[in-house]
């Protein structure tokens, strides 16, 4: 008895877990209202099923249990029940495939007005990317990938020229404006999925893949890279801020272009920026704001903050002086040394001289 | 009893004499079975421990400081791994498949006996070669047990050297000895049943590990495969899977390999894979439910094409693991429709066996109850498949939380119940002695209520968007800190659960010198199985004569019978019949 009693507990509880549950879709905000939908439909059903077969077992666990003298039917089969059983398990399959296909239809075909917008996928951080006046990006592959063009660009395809780059884990959004996202990476596979927007999907390097939503309420969302991508995966904290068009507008225009940058790397620095400040915006170009943090927080590799004049563990036993002599080397080849505590994965990222002084005084400076 | 019994020419003089012979270097598919199941669930243990340790860090993040993110990745994958190959597949088919064919369906042994012998020694050298991983610099791979390219054999991820070759080579030596055992039950269930036997008379039991046994034997090769090319990738520089790509900010010199070439041949396998397990725990549930409640299996003829229908459907529906990976998208529209057709002959067994426990005599046995959690878990975890293979609802979840609590509810709740009801129902038949009832109710209890608090909630963690196979959450701000505290009593329950199976592994072993002494047939049941002319079982399994079957295996409360079971290969007279072709029951001669 206790076994039927049990059922009967958990399918209640499960019932009422369900209806009181702080845990559920995160606000919608985007278009993807037919998602939530569906799924919403697929709840009732699913749970129907769920509540009724469970409680009948339950019943029948009560009813036939076993007693003194108790016996058995002999009925071993049915078929015109079975028939029945199945045209309405059917029935309820087709109740939950056709709507889930419906909307499916509409999800791979993304509108024909949608701006385009690329996400960049990378060990472990993100780049973005819109197509500038011409409507087009410009082709990019995984060999043009090096420190001073990081998101692989192809130098001699003009289309890529008035491309605008958002080096940075944020990218922003015009409100309502439908939006084909789609998805690169040069190394693994990532995926791009912020939860409000319902819409994502895996980025696989060697080709190119999308999905399309529009962005319906505006703020400041939190992307996760939804993909094992290796160590450093659950770092990959990315950002869309969605807000007013003529707000975009104006932020879009403040980014660099592809040839803007290009010109800019080409001439030769301004003396009077200050080494430090150079620094900062090296290591966020070069990507080393991907593992490092400046501020404390623990990430794959470890923090800026306080770590000139350290003493760091080393992996095996013995400590290391970080002082600019060992963060010279060290940058220039990080395999050199395994530090206690972090995974040896830190790649050998090309600096010039001038750019390795820039760094070494940016992390001096975060004491 | 109804066969020959010649005292005066005992069979087992063919049987090994030493003790090297009958218990270790053993053919006797008896022993073999032992082997398996014992080195399954020792490596099963093994998995326990390590989602433990997972669960640490989910429920504590950064309290236990040596489970760092490369280390939890290496548990993650070896977790994986470890349970659904190495512990599920060796159990459904290696331990129940070689106990139960030949002694349900009146053989001797398998047809091939030197070939399963090697089989389970072939298997414990893969186990070795997987667990020698932990022990080389670098650790074991840590890229998920489904091993995706090209992070798994690229920098950044744990194990990316060693790890992968070792867990690939394991892979390898598995598919072997998977094959030389699925050579053996797929012709021992074809050549080798008993007179009277015919294939609608086996026992459900059987037909759920010999359809099994088909899909390994055709989808292994799919992972074979898959291993082989990446393995050259590692470590001949091809690019089978590999585009061009920069590496740790090294542009490597692969080009032109497809990542999705791997997923597709990995799920090729994968999917069936999932069958493999879950078509065996079908089969001996329903046996289960058959001997508890005194009644036949209802519809055993759909339940056998159900299975059959099941197992051909698994190998057109393994891109539903594929939705959001990047494939061409025309593609979802045909996976979702039919990974929602399989659900059909699905639901259908559930109510069967609903249908069977209506109106039976339903004994609240150990096994019994075993095979009634399963029920309910398999119905949840079955019902949240279809949440994911609709493709536009699992477009949110994949990746996520609810797909974690799915496969874990329908390949480690589900199936594992099966397993246990099915060690509590056999044991006295393999060993002489019945398993403790006090301790296995306690097994019961705690498994059964503890998984259901463990896995429940953490659907809806999906549900909200929680990542899986991330070793820390730090400042997602939209994952709310009540999340967080249900995680820990997530990890609490797991804790606790695991720790139960304890009471199993010591009840196995206890009962093997103090379980009460067990007669033949404790649970008065039809199957050939329980009627050899020694139990345990010698070698050779019947004696002089093999025995010859009269009706099918669930004659049970059969109308005018004397008892509420007949024997299978009782006397033809003594009626329970399974019910002819025109579906009229067939009546005990007044």
């Amino acid at each position: 008895m206790a076994i039927a009693i049990a059922l009967v507990v958990l399918v209640l509880g499960s019932v009422l877990f369900h209806i009181f549950t702080p845990w559920w879709l995160p606000p919608l905000a985007s278009n993807w209202k037919t998602m939530d939908d569906t799924l919403f439909i697929t709840v009732v059903i699913t749970g129907l099923f769920f509540v009724v077969i469970s409680l009948f077992v339950a019943y029948t666990l009560w009813r036939f249990r076993h007693r003194e003298g108790s016996r058995a039917a002999y009925e071993p089969d049915n078929h015109r029940l079975e028939r029945r059983l199945i045209v309405i398990t059917s029935v309820g399959i087709a109740a939950l495939l056709a709507p889930g296909l419906w909307v499916y239809a509409d999800y791979v075909s993304p509108p024909s007005e949608a701006m385009t917008l690329e996400v960049l996928g990378q060990q472990w951080r993100w780049r973005f990317r819109f197509p500038g006046p011409d409507g087009q990006l410009g082709g990019s592959d995984a060999r043009f990938v090096s420190g001073a063009n990081p998101f692989g660009l192809d130098p001699s395809d003009t289309r890529g020229a008035d491309d605008i780059l958002v080096d940075d884990n944020e990218v922003r959004l015009p409100l309502n404006r439908p939006v084909n996202v789609v998805l690169r990476s040069h190394d693994v596979l990532h995926d791009f999925y912020v939860p409000h927007f319902r819409s994502r999907m895996n980025i696989v390097p060697g080709q190119v893949s999308s999905f399309w939503f529009t962005p319906t309420k505006a703020g400041r969302y939190e992307a996760l890279c939804a993909q094992l991508c290796g160590v450093g995966h659950p770092d990959m904290r990315g950002f869309v801020r969605v807000e007013e068009g003529a707000a975009f507008d104006t932020w879009l225009a403040a980014q660099p272009t592809f040839a803007g940058l290009r010109a800019a790397a080409a001439a030769p620095a301004a003396a009077s920026a200050d080494p430090a400040t150079v620094g900062r915006t090296l290591a966020q170009s070069k990507g080393c704001t991907a593992c490092h943090s400046v501020d404390g927080a623990p990430s794959v590799g470890p923090t800026w903050k306080g770590l000139f004049g350290k003493q760091e563990n080393l992996e095996g036993g013995g400590t290391v002086h970080v002082d600019e002599a060992f963060l010279r080397t060290f940058i220039r080849n990080p395999q050199s040394r395994d530090i206690k505590g972090f995974p040896n994965v830190m790649p050998a990222v090309p600096v010039t001289d001038a750019e390795l002084d820039a760094l070494v005084a940016y992390i001096q400076a975060l004491r | 009893m109804s066969y020959a019994d010649d005292h005066h020419h005992e069979h087992d003089d063919h049987a090994p004499k030493s003790w090297f012979y009958r218990y270790v270097w053993s053919q006797d598919h008896k022993v073999i079975a032992v082997q398996y199941a014992s080195i399954a669930i020792l490596v099963g243990l093994i998995g326990l421990v390590l989602s433990n340790l997972m669960r640490l860090q989910i429920g504590y993040p950064g309290q236990f400081e040596f489970i760092n993110a490369e280390r939890y990745y290496q548990y993650v994958t070896m977790h994986g791994m470890i349970m659904v190959i190495y512990l599920l597949t060796a159990l459904f088919l290696g331990g129940f498949g070689n106990y139960l064919i030949p002694l349900m369906i009146g053989a001797r042994d398998m047809v091939f006996p030197y070939m399963n012998m090697l089989s389970v020694w072939v298997y414990f050298l893969s186990v070795l070669i997987l667990l020698a991983s932990f022990f080389i610099p670098g650790g074991p791979t840590g890229g998920g047990w489904t091993l995706y390219p090209p992070a798994v054999i690229l920098p950044g991820t744990p194990g990316h050297d060693g790890g992968i070759i070792l867990m690939l080579v394991s892979l390898v030596v598995f598919i072997v000895a998977t094959t030389m055992g699925g050579l053996n039950y797929v012709t021992t269930v074809l050549q080798a049943r008993c007179r009277g036997m015919t294939l609608m008379r086996m026992p459900l039991s059987v037909w759920g590990i010999f359809v099994a046994t088909i899909l390994a034997l055709l989808a292994f090769p799919a992972l074979f495969v898959s291993g082989v090319m990446m393995l050259l990738d590692e470590t001949a520089g091809t690019s089978f899977f590999m585009p061009a790509l920069v590496s740790m900010g090294q542009v490597t010199d692969y080009k032109g390999g497809s990542p999705l070439l791997f997923q597709h041949l990995f799920w090729f396998f994968g999917h069936p894979e999932v069958y493999i397990v879950a078509l065996p725990a079908f089969g001996l549930v329903s046996d289960l439910i058959s001997v508890h409640a005194r009644k036949a299996i209802f519809g055993y003829r759909t339940m056998v094409w159900a299975i059959v229908i099941i197992g051909g459907l698994s190998f057109v529906v393994w891109a539903h693991h594929m939705f959001v990976a990047g494939m061409n998208p025309w593609f979802g529209f045909f996976f979702a429709t039919s990974t929602l057709i399989i659900a059909v002959p699905t639901a259908i067994k559930v109510y069967n066996w609903a249908l069977t426990l209506w109106r039976g005599d339903i004994h609240m046995t150990v096994p019994m109850l075993f095979a009634l959690a399963f029920l309910m878990t398999f119905v949840l975890g079955g019902l949240t498949g279809l949440f994911l293979g609709n493709v536009s609802v699992d477009i949110p979840l994949s990746g996520t939380y609810f797909v974690v609590a799915h496969f874990h509810m329908v390949m480690g709740v589900a199936p594992l119940l099966v397993v246990f009801g099915a060690i509590y129902h056999w044991y006295p038949k393999i060993f002489g002695r019945m398993l403790n009832d006090t301790i296995g109710m306690w097994h019961f209890w705690i498994t059964f209520l503890g998984t259901y608090v463990i896995y429940f909630p953490m659907h809806y963690l999906g549900v909200l968007g929680m990542p899986r196979r991330y070793h820390h959450y730090t400042d997602y701000q939209f994952i709310p800190p009540s999340a967080h505290v249900l995680n820990e009593l997530i990890t609490i329950a797991a804790l606790i659960v695991g720790a139960a199976q304890l009471l199993f592994v010591f009840n196995l072993v206890w009962s093997l010198k103090h379980g009460r002494v067990a007669n033949s047939n404790p649970w008065r049941a039809a199957s050939l199985e329980w009627f050899t002319p020694h139990s345990p079982p010698h070698h050779g399994n019947w004696g002089a004569t093999l025995p010859t079957v009269h009706r099918w295996a669930y004659a049970y409360s059969v109308p005018g019978a004397k008892e509420d079971f007949i024997a299978q290969n009782a006397p033809a007279a003594d009626g329970g019949q399974e019910p002819s072709q025109d579906h009229e029951p067939r009546q005990v001669p007044a």
